[in-house]
């Protein structure tokens, strides 16, 4: 049980990655940029990949419509998602911690992967859905009025995952390393959950002989 | 598997015969050697002088493809370089506003005899001066004039760690000036030669002194490197102090001289305390990248030394006949004087210079400056048999490239056993010409840029007047070839070229407008508004793409004094603004992202006068517009400015 307890110890405590590293990354590139641009989504707020982009996407955008990318403030994810995060490392740690000493079961570290990957399927709904209004939800006195072949107007919702072409521009989305951190975090956490499953059966065993 | 082995026979075969053909003769032609693909970026700046343009171009190489001109003594419509407010100042001089000159002789900066790529000076002919240029803006930063002066022509050649550029002057005059008559030139004209000291870190320029020699025309010069260093070497022309009918009068001397001068000696006399000040009259020019603006401060005290008075520190080198180009080798040893009535290249050596000095060995002195033996310091002379040769470069590999003006030619030879390796007709009259880093103790020998006088039947003709052309050679090999010709902006004289790799990464791409502390800007469009002051209205405006704010202005009146400040709010490379408005007595403007300028507009008659961008900045660059209401002089209207009502 100690090795699975240092496992969601560590594991947990990875996702504090998420507050030094961005979780995400929206590219724009296209033969006129060289240097493309780019946004780092942070859980706390957006930034430019270069000093300038968001105020360069800003400038490019408004000739179709679209809002200008969030403040912090503009966006109540970005004062709730730390705390979120925040506070699942805290309990993450403090489960580790009790089961170290043996006074919580293996059930726990489950219980908070389940409970950690219902939140980061809310958090990707929640991001799809911005995505969505920021693509499509158009200024309606916009300079540039595109329409798809039949008609309805042309959406502008960077992909959530992978590569699409927008107009003459190529957009890519990938996770970035606090996304890693994350990823790795709750691949912990999974194992240590097994590892005291693992446990839980042998010491089993053993009083059963 | 048998198709895959034919396969593999036929692609080696295929490559077999290609490999034999780029080994072959006609491998590798010219156009694949000057042939910069799109996307593809250039090996070598070379900044060309523009002559009388009085600007200053920017060539790539091999592809002699032009990327910019720099305004640096003229007026330039173009961006609004001594039209705007800011930049005015920068053509101040003792003469009041002269924006023009005959630029000539740019050079790099250099840190322990090698190109460091901060700042390019050059030379203002006409009206003596000599400009920097920061090589990470490519914007004129400052210009000093020089005082006493006339034709500064043997500048503006730099130290080998940036300490001095000078400026000699081609044309002696008296000092200071005076009502005299002409005819009485021999022995009371002087020529100036000024050491403009430069600060090491912000480059700031200053005239630390300026010695008042003899009263001969001080041509070209050069500074020595390495054991040389500390000297710096003057040729002259018209020893014979005429004052009329020179072609034949300033001729008659089968030798002239080149002026060696020993300045640091010169300048430990001046830091004990040396020298004469003497009342003067000059105007020192600097823009702050931080304020976007230029100041001119005039300048009223010179510090003179008489030559005379440090012995030791001049001499003269018996140099047939009229040199015009004085080279120094990346050594440091050879000084090479170039007779331009001559056939031959005479090379004096800096060993045999100081040996003859130490042994007192003089053959006489003028004004009392002692003159060395020519035999004594000659080193060789490169019997060539062209005509006329001009101006000397060098390669790295101990060869000397020679331009012979007459016969029209680039001469190259061997340094030491001076013996010519190789020549190639020019087209047509070179003057001068460039190896990147040429002038420096580690120059790049990969091409040479041969800078000719007449164009002729080179390109399509565009009236009897054609632009001059430029052509380069490559000399990686034994032989030159002669690889491309391309034409040159204005009257080019000399250039200046380095590694791209030198001044690409550091090329600044924006100014940031948190950083911009000019008076008038505004850092944001909130802050956009409309003053007045007496009968001076001051605008404050900002530029995005595609507007300006405001753009909707009234309460403005006849007789008004106008003033634009914009503020470019991009932060992009290369997206500038422009502004101009109908009626104005000046030129637009062209505003870089995150800078301010100013422009001044005096409204004559009564109407709503458009204004607008002239930088195609985007899709709607053609809405980016606005007017100014105009009352009559004796109006009420208050003023009043908008955006979106
Ligand atoms: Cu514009």
């Amino acid at each position: 049980m100690k090795k699975a307890s240092l496992a969601m110890i560590v594991g947990s405590a990875l996702l504090m990655g998420l507050f030094v590293f961005p979780l995400w990354n929206i590219e724009l590139g296209a033969p006129q940029y060289p240097e493309p641009l780019g946004i780092n989504i942070y859980i706390n707020g957006l930034q430019g990949q270069s000093e300038f982009d968001i105020q360069n996407i800003d400038g490019l955008n408004h000739y179709i419509g679209m809002k200008t990318l969030p403040k912090p403030e503009d966006m109540w994810e970005f004062s709730v998602f730390p705390l979120v995060i925040g506070g699942m490392v805290g309990f993450g740690v403090l489960f580790g911690a009790l089961g170290y000493f043996d006074k919580i079961s293996y059930h726990w570290f489950f219980g908070w992967f389940i409970l950690m990957t219902i939140l980061g399927v809310l958090g990707m709904y929640d991001f799809n859905a911005w995505l969505l209004d920021y693509g499509t939800n158009l200024d309606p006195k916009a300079i540039m009025k595109l329409v798809n072949p039949d008609g309805t107007p042309m959406s502008y919702k960077p992909p959530l995952l992978g590569h699409q072409k927008m107009l003459n521009f190529d957009a890519y989305s990938y996770p970035r390393l606090g996304a890693y951190f994350m990823f790795l975090g709750m691949c912990l956490t999974l194992i240590a959950g097994y590892l005291g499953w693992k446990y839980k059966k042998a010491s089993n065993l053993n009083y059963s002989t | 598997m048998a198709l895959i082995g034919v396969a593999m026979i036929i692609s080696s075969c295929g490559n077999g015969s290609n490999k034999s053909s780029s080994n072959g003769a006609l491998g590798s032609s010219a156009a694949e050697k000057v042939y910069v693909a799109p996307g593809q970026q250039d090996e070598f700046y070379a900044f060309l002088s523009g002559g009388y343009s009085g600007n200053l171009t920017v060539y790539g190489l091999p592809s002699g493809r032009m990327f910019k001109e720099i305004p640096v003594f003229s007026q330039f419509p173009t961006s609004g370089y001594g039209y705007s407010e800011e930049t005015k100042p920068m053509l101040n001089t003792s003469f009041g506003f002269v924006p023009w000159d005959d630029a000539h002789h740019p050079d790099i900066s250099q840190t322990n005899g090698e190109l460091d790529g901060r700042w390019i000076f050059i030379n203002g002919n006409n009206t003596p001066r000599v400009a920097r240029i920061n090589l990470s803006t490519f914007e004129t930063e400052e210009i000093i004039e020089v005082p006493n002066s006339a034709g500064n022509h043997s500048s503006s050649f730099i130290t080998e760690n940036t300490e001095y550029v000078v400026a000699g002057t081609r044309f002696s005059v008296p000092v200071p000036q005076k009502d005299m008559p002409i005819n009485e030139y021999k022995g009371n004209f002087k020529g100036a030669l000024t050491f403009i000291s430069v600060e090491p870190e912000h480059g700031n320029m200053d005239i630390k002194f300026q010695l008042l020699m003899p009263g001969f025309n001080y041509d070209l010069s050069h500074p020595g490197r390495g054991d040389s260093h500390g000297w710096f070497f003057f040729t002259t022309y018209n020893t014979e102090e005429a004052n009329s009918l020179m072609e034949v009068n300033s001729s008659q001397n089968d030798k002239d001289f080149i002026a060696a001068v020993n300045w640091k000696k010169i300048e430990e006399y001046v830091n004990n305390g040396g020298g004469t000040k003497m009342p003067a009259d000059y105007a020192h020019n600097v823009y702050d990248e931080g304020t976007h603006m230029g100041t001119s401060t005039m300048k009223k005290e010179v510090l003179t030394v008489d030559p005379l008075k440090v012995p030791g520190a001049v001499f003269f080198l018996p140099t047939p006949k009229s040199p015009h180009g004085c080279d120094v080798d990346p050594t440091g040893q050879y000084i090479i004087g170039n007779g331009k009535l001559s056939a031959d290249l005479t090379v004096h050596s800096f060993d045999k210079m100081i040996a003859a000095i130490e042994d007192e060995k003089f053959d006489g002195e003028a004004y009392g400056i002692p003159i060395l033996k020519f035999e004594d310091v000659l080193a060789g002379t490169v019997k060539s048999g062209g005509l006329g040769p001009l101006h000397t470069e060098f390669d790295e590999k101990g060869n000397a490239y020679t331009t012979f003006f007459i016969s029209s030619e680039v001469v190259k030879w061997k340094l030491g056993t001076w013996e010519v390796v190789d020549r190639k007709p020019t087209f047509y009259s070179v003057g001068h010409l460039m190896i990147p880093g040429g002038n420096s103790r580690k120059p790049f020998g990969k091409y040479v840029v041969a800078m000719n006088k007449i164009t002729k039947d080179r390109y399509l003709p565009t009236g009897p007047e054609m632009e001059h052309s430029a052509q380069i050679y490559d000399i990686s090999g034994e032989k030159m070839e002669l690889i491309y010709d391309f034409p040159t902006h204005g009257e080019p004289h000399y250039a200046a070229g380095c590694p791209a790799e030198l001044l690409a990464p550091k090329s600044k791409k924006i100014y940031r407008l948190d950083d911009n502390k000019h008076p008038y800007a505004v850092s944001n469009p909130s802050e956009a508004r409309v003053e007045r002051n007496g009968n001076e209205v001051h605008i404050y405006m900002s530029t995005i793409r595609s507007h300006f704010t405001p753009d909707n202005i009234e309460g403005v009146k006849v007789g008004d004094k106008v003033y634009f400040h914009i503020t470019n709010h991009e932060q992009d490379f290369d997206v500038p603004h422009g502004f101009s408005i109908i009626g104005q007595n000046t030129s637009e403007l062209l505003v870089m992202p995150g800078q301010t300028k100013t422009s001044i507009w005096e409204p004559k008659k009564v109407g709503v006068w458009p204004f607008y961008c002239t930088d195609f900045c985007s899709a709607l660059h053609q809405e980016m517009q606005g007017y100014v209401r105009v009352s009559p002089a004796n109006s009420d209207i208050e003023l009043s400015w908008s955006l979106g009502e």
